[in-house]
């Protein structure tokens, strides 16, 4: 292997590459983003070597510019993302996610005797605590927590 | 309040809980008051609670209003497949006030979304129940003659039991000071133990029924088998939180005995007889906190 520093994934020319997704969290990030119904070149890699999460993906989505809200949703399953706003192949602007307050349509409640769970209903959810996550019900007031988040 | 659901306890405001009070002592000093002869009031009981519906039925009709409903979801359309979302938009056309019972949690907030009139929980699933919760300040409340600064022993399962978690955070704005009585299984829960720290207010967590000397009120629950992972564990505490009539002899004279009922046999029925053993009348007083409920929702001073 020579020193050179290879890009495990091609580069694009406009676009978003986000980075530092944790690999096991690949395709919920993919389901929330709704990725794989947009109509533009999307490149992923995952299981790549990294020095903070072990292993982690990437996924870079040509012509995409994602909004705060739109983006913030991935945070729930990777907050240490990275994103890079790609324009003419070079990084101009470098972004973070941030858990949001409220978490509306996203996440199932974990509770099965919630009312969301039997009807069809938009989930709404409080965020009590970032760092845990902890998520409270608005409906039935019962918290989800991190390891009992199911995707919508 | 006019026009303002009561899904939970905490939907209302310190001073909008004492309004309540006041209301309902007025109507306990005259019960028959018909001034809501104009208006109909839907009783929406998904699930069968004959206790409940009809403190809420005999409420209503000493307020003058008629109720239309059912007492049970099998006669209703719920059994035909109807969404609660389209039994709710119906209904709210229908009348001026939805009472509503239903197995699912937070079915209420919800039905309270879909509603055109303000909608009253009577009880969603394990999640709340807030006129119990009223029901049980104003018995608090006649009997003390205040709520502030009261000593409060829990009993039972303290895990699971959802009136004494409303009534937990219904007290706490009023300075008071709680004993917890659990087995290890049933323990307050850590979120509730948060929200009094939060607050600053003064508790104490035991597993057997001392102190109750200091108390001003002794609220009892059912401890329930099937709450147990362990039925070892079960019959082991089992015997540990029910009260016998000789427990009460060092209490102080203004300890009022409650209980949300219906009870098993965690109060000895030797403690029946006793002046302060309050849980039957405490039933009684659901009819007039519930004429106040109804009354500060539809506009009455």
């Amino acid at each position: 292997m020579s020193t050179h520093k290879q890009l495990q994934v091609s580069a694009i020319e406009n676009g978003t590459v986000i980075d530092h997704i944790p690999a096991d969290s690949l395709f919920k990030v993919i389901t929330i983003l709704s990725l794989d119904t947009i109509p533009h070149q999307i490149t992923f890699g995952t299981n790549l070597d990294s020095r903070k999460l072990g292993k982690k993906a990437i996924i870079k989505v040509s012509q995409k510019f994602f909004e705060d809200d739109e983006i913030n949703k991935i945070a729930l399953v990777a907050p240490d993302v990275k994103l890079n706003i790609i324009r003419d192949y070079e990084v101009v602007e470098k972004r973070e996610v941030r858990i949001p307050d409220v978490v509306v349509g996203i996440v199932k409640c974990f509770n099965p005797k919630c009312i969301t769970n039997n009807e069809h209903i938009v989930t709404r959810f409080k965020v009590e605590d970032k760092r845990e996550l902890a998520l409270k019900c608005h409906y039935c007031e019962k918290i989800t927590t991190k390891d009992e988040l199911i995707m919508v | 309040m006019k026009n303002k659901s009561l899904v939970s306890i905490n939907d209302y405001s310190k001073e909008e809980i004492l309004q309540i009070l006041e209301l309902a002592a007025e109507f306990e000093a005259n019960p028959n008051q018909p001034l809501l002869k104009d208006k109909v009031v839907a009783s929406l009981f998904f699930e069968p609670s004959t206790r409940t519906r009809l403190s809420f039925e005999t409420a209503i009709n000493r307020l003058g209003a008629r109720v239309i409903g059912f007492s049970d979801s099998s006669s209703s359309s719920t059994s035909k497949g109807e969404t609660l979302k389209d039994t709710i938009k119906m209904v709210s056309n229908y009348a001026d006030l939805i009472v509503m019972r239903h197995p699912l949690e937070g079915s209420a907030r919800y039905a309270s979304e879909q509603s055109r009139v303000p909608v009253i929980n009577a009880g969603d699933g394990a999640n709340q129940h807030p006129t119990q919760t009223l029901l049980d300040l104003y018995s608090i409340k006649k009997t003390q003659g205040t709520l502030d600064n009261l000593t409060i022993i829990m009993v039972g399962d303290l895990k699971y039991g959802r009136t004494v978690h409303s009534l937990l955070m219904a007290m706490a704005h009023f300075n008071p000071t709680f004993y917890f009585v659990a087995p290890q299984e049933l323990k307050m829960p850590r979120e509730y133990i948060i929200y009094l720290q939060n607050k600053g207010i003064t508790f104490y967590e035991q597993s057997d029924m001392t102190n109750l000397e200091k108390a001003d009120i002794l609220y009892m629950t059912r401890v329930q088998k099937e709450r147990f992972s362990d039925s070892m564990e079960y019959e082991r505490v089992k015997n540990a939180y029910i009260l016998r009539n000789y427990m009460l002899e060092n209490t102080k004279p203004n300890l009022k005995v409650l209980h949300p009922l219906p009870r098993v046999n965690e109060i000895h029925t030797d403690v029946d007889p006793n002046p302060k053993a309050y849980y039957f009348q405490q039933a009684e007083n659901g009819v007039y906190t519930r004429m106040g409920i109804i009354a500060a929702i539809m506009g009455l001073h």
